[in-house]
């Protein structure tokens, strides 16, 4: 890649919701906020190789985004009538800055409003915070283009006509509205560390580093709330053995073979700190939230110096607590890998086989079957669960790992 | 901004019948706070009366627009600056009326 190239590349991550966030602000509308957000990264892309990388390259970017977004509201007033332009300004005055002042916070609260349905909440996030396009969220989310755009429009216009205020919420409103915003950040997250679509790279670190950026906001503003401090944990748990989760040939690692010394102290280390607050938290009667009890879960395997040193009754009793606030069949699915290191993968099996009538369109659920079955022996129905697994596995670096799986069996 | 603030009943399971003073207090503090425009209670949908006069004559039909178990009780018009204001004054209402309320901005 080329140095202008990859300067653009470089800005649209660590630029794009900033540039976005800026002209909302500025323009009180998220389309000509976005338009012209993306227009501006077009001229950079025909731009910078010609001209060179400006010094201050998010500078620019806003800089010529605010162009574009006038030209833009010219034209549209020219073509309708001159009121256009006042109605596209909000009439209030610019909000001042809450504790946080950060556009980008705003932006997040204003995408992920609970007004909006949780599924335009997290595309409405991806595309305007994210920078994510409309293919690579369809693909995230496995809909078709059309309708993640109709999704997207659909917000943005709600977003508009009931107007939705584009501010961090006042103390009052937050805790309640944290836990939209931290679903829609895990989701961010979890789209990045296990990135779908043939063309992406298997690990999106550009999307986990926002979530973990964002939620590192959100902690700082609501130190207190234990389930930010959770996913905070969460995220650094898993985000810490991100390298050593893929091999050099593309290959996803489990946890179980992974290079134990590749993955990031530092991440673990302030992970387990959040984790032991939440732990006296929850000594001192304060019952842990869903994030807060996978985070412990996360901080019991990367304690072990490797599986077999894996304190696998605690996870267990972890995943036992978790069931209760969380009866999903994922949790019981990911319990039954628990269960497989104490009673055996028959009782496993099992408990995974219930499981079929809910989970028969999900990767994890086949390739659980597929490895419970392999250590049984039973190779033949193993290869078959494999197949499975790989139909519907989204990710590069997972098919590659199940495929070299499927072929070791005898 | 105005919203026109609708309170839902639902046939099979009503709504207690008890709210009247209660929804004139919070009333009176919607109109002092200046967030109210207009407020009525509507009478039972078999009240209704629907109208069609697109074709050739107007044809009347007894009843509501939509025959469903849930049916419009109520309605406010209130002025708020945003939704996170109209959708704080919203949850209270559902809680003073003992109903489910939509909450729609006028264009």
């Amino acid at each position: 890649m080329s140095g202008a190239a990859e300067a653009v590349t470089r800005a649209h991550r660590e630029e794009w919701a900033r540039v976005v966030a800026a002209l909302t602000g500025r323009f009180g509308s998220l389309d000509v906020a976005e338009e012209a957000t993306a227009e501006a990264f077009a001229t950079a892309v025909e731009r910078w190789p010609a001209d060179g990388v400006p010094p201050n390259p998010g500078a620019w970017l806003t800089a010529t985004a605010n162009h574009k977004a006038i030209d833009r509201i010219r034209r549209e007033s020219k073509r309708e009538d001159k009121h256009k332009e006042a109605q596209v300004v909000y009439d209030d005055p610019p909000e001042p800055p809450g504790a946080i002042d950060d556009d980008r916070l705003r932006l997040i609260f204003t995408c992920a409003h609970p007004a909006l349905a949780m599924e335009s909440r997290a595309a409405l996030t991806l595309r305007m915070v994210g920078g994510l396009t409309v293919p690579e969220i369809a693909r995230a989310f496995l809909a078709t283009e059309s309708a993640v755009g109709r999704r997207i429009t659909r917000a943005k216009d709600k977003i508009k006509a009931a107007r939705i205020p584009y501010r961090v919420p006042t103390a009052d409103d937050l805790p309640a509205r944290v836990s939209g915003v931290l679903a829609v950040l895990f989701l961010v997250f979890n789209e990045g560390y296990l990135a779908t679509g043939p063309d992406t790279d298997p690990v999106r670190h550009d999307l986990t580093a926002e979530a973990i950026r964002l939620t590192r906001l959100i902690r700082d503003l609501l130190p207190d709330d234990g389930e930010v401090a959770g996913l905070l944990a969460l995220m650094l748990l898993t985000e810490a053995r991100r390298t050593a989760r893929v091999s050099a040939g593309g290959e996803l690692v489990s946890l179980a073979e992974q290079d134990r010394g590749a993955w990031d102290a530092a991440l673990i280390a302030e992970g387990h700190r959040l984790v032991r607050e939440r732990l006296a938290a929850a000594a001192a009667g304060v019952a842990p939230g869903r994030y807060q009890i996978l985070a412990a879960i996360n901080a019991v395997h990367t304690s072990a110096r490797d599986t077999r040193d894996t304190d696998w009754s605690q996870v267990l009793a972890l995943y036992d607590q978790l069931v209760r606030i969380d009866p999903s069949p994922i949790t019981a699915l990911n319990r039954a890998v628990a269960v497989a290191e104490l009673d055996g993968p028959e009782v496993a099996l099992a408990a995974v086989d219930r499981l079929e009538h809910t989970l028969a369109g999900y990767h994890a659920y086949h390739a659980t079957r597929a490895d419970l079955l392999r250590r049984m022996g039973r190779s033949e129905q193993s290869r078959a669960a494999y197949d499975e697994a790989i139909d519907l596995a989204g990710n590069t670096a997972e098919t590659a790992y199940l495929t070299r799986r499927r072929d070791q069996l005898r | 901004m105005q919203y026109l603030v609708s309170v839902i009943d639902d046939k099979n399971n009503p709504g207690s019948t008890d709210r009247q003073p209660a929804i004139s207090e919070f009333n009176e503090r919607l109109i002092a706070d200046g967030y109210w425009v207009f407020a009525g209670g509507l009478a039972d949908t078999t009240t209704a009366t629907v109208i069609d006069n697109r074709g050739e004559q107007a044809v009347f039909s007894d009843g509501p627009f939509v025959e469903s178990k849930e049916y419009l009780a109520g309605v406010w018009v209130w002025e708020a600056p945003d939704l996170d204001v109209a959708l704080a004054l919203a949850a209270e209402a559902s809680k003073i009326c003992d109903r489910k309320i939509e909450v729609r901005p006028f264009q």
